[in-house]
């Protein structure tokens, strides 16, 4: 660990003034990153929302967040880069779910049946048309309809993988899981079926 | 392979998920901001965050941060 991180550490935890004053200085560093990102995210906000009260919202969270998970800092990288996130990712997150909050989110169990037609046009090719039939068959055989649903809101529809969590009452790990997983197996079956897909890397040491 | 056809099977090659990305994307912004290979340091990393826009987002976000005016530490 660093002499940086180290110090930081030290002075989070040592109780009294010295604690008291590292927490003001990090919540300071930690508005500032807030604010950095939710100016970056600002256009996919309504010119309603209270922009300087997210920032510290998720200035306090990430204050929350960083203290209650000091004693997992390893010291990997600056102590400050390490706490950066935690606010970016309050921050994003936030951002995220208010500019979605008037947004529909498609839940529907049968979305995917959409896939073929986007790909519908002259330009199209016969090859890309076979792959596109194989990859229509493999969802509807393959996957869960909870798979389903995640793969194409997500991959799809655009929905953040943050919001998606949020409406189906789930974590963002969980979602992304089901979406890796069912990334694999589509994979998985049209490599079966002879398409030219490649296999990552870790399915090929399998 | 189409655009669709990518977005839906997303990226190759061994991916980490959004909970260890989030672990360590510290170390490979810090691993990339100094000019070295950031996937040797996190492999799994460079794909998981082709395939995820969210993770990508808050990378972006922490390296542009980075590369902003410094503050002090304590």
């Amino acid at each position: 660990m660093s002499e940086e991180a180290f110090d930081w550490v030290a002075a989070l935890s040592a109780g009294g003034h010295e604690q008291e004053d590292a927490t003001r200085r990090l919540h300071e560093l930690l508005l500032r990153a807030a604010r950095f990102e939710v100016r970056r995210r600002r256009t996919s906000l309504d010119s309603a929302v209270d922009v300087d009260q997210l920032a510290a919202d998720a200035a306090h969270d990430a204050l929350m967040a960083v203290t209650a998970k000091l004693d997992t800092f390893r010291g990997d990288s600056r102590f400050t880069t390490w706490a950066y996130k935690f606010a970016l990712l309050e921050a994003s997150v936030k951002v995220r779910r208010r500019a979605w909050r008037e947004r529909e989110v498609a839940l529907e169990p049968d979305a995917w049946t959409r896939i073929p037609n986007m790909e519908a046009g002259p330009a199209a090719s016969a090859e890309s048309g076979e792959l596109m039939a194989a990859l229509r068959d493999a969802i509807r055989d393959d996957l869960t309809p909870h798979q389903r649903l995640v793969l194409v809101s997500v991959t799809l529809d655009g929905v953040p993988i943050d919001v998606l969590a949020e409406r189906l009452d789930s974590t963002r790990g969980a979602v992304c899981k089901t979406l890796h997983d069912a990334r694999r197996s589509l994979r998985m079956r049209l490599a079966e079926k002879g398409f030219d897909i490649e296999p990552t890397r870790e399915e090929a040491a399998a | 392979m189409s655009d669709v056809i990518r977005r839906v099977l997303g990226p190759e090659g061994p991916e980490i998920g959004c909970d260890e990305c989030f672990e360590k994307l510290d170390r490979y912004v810090e691993v990339e901001l100094a000019g070295d290979d950031p996937d040797a340091a996190v492999p799994g990393m460079s794909a998981h965050l082709e395939g995820c826009p969210a993770c990508s987002e808050e990378h972006d976000s922490l390296v542009a941060l980075l590369r902003s005016p410094p503050t002090g530490g304590l």
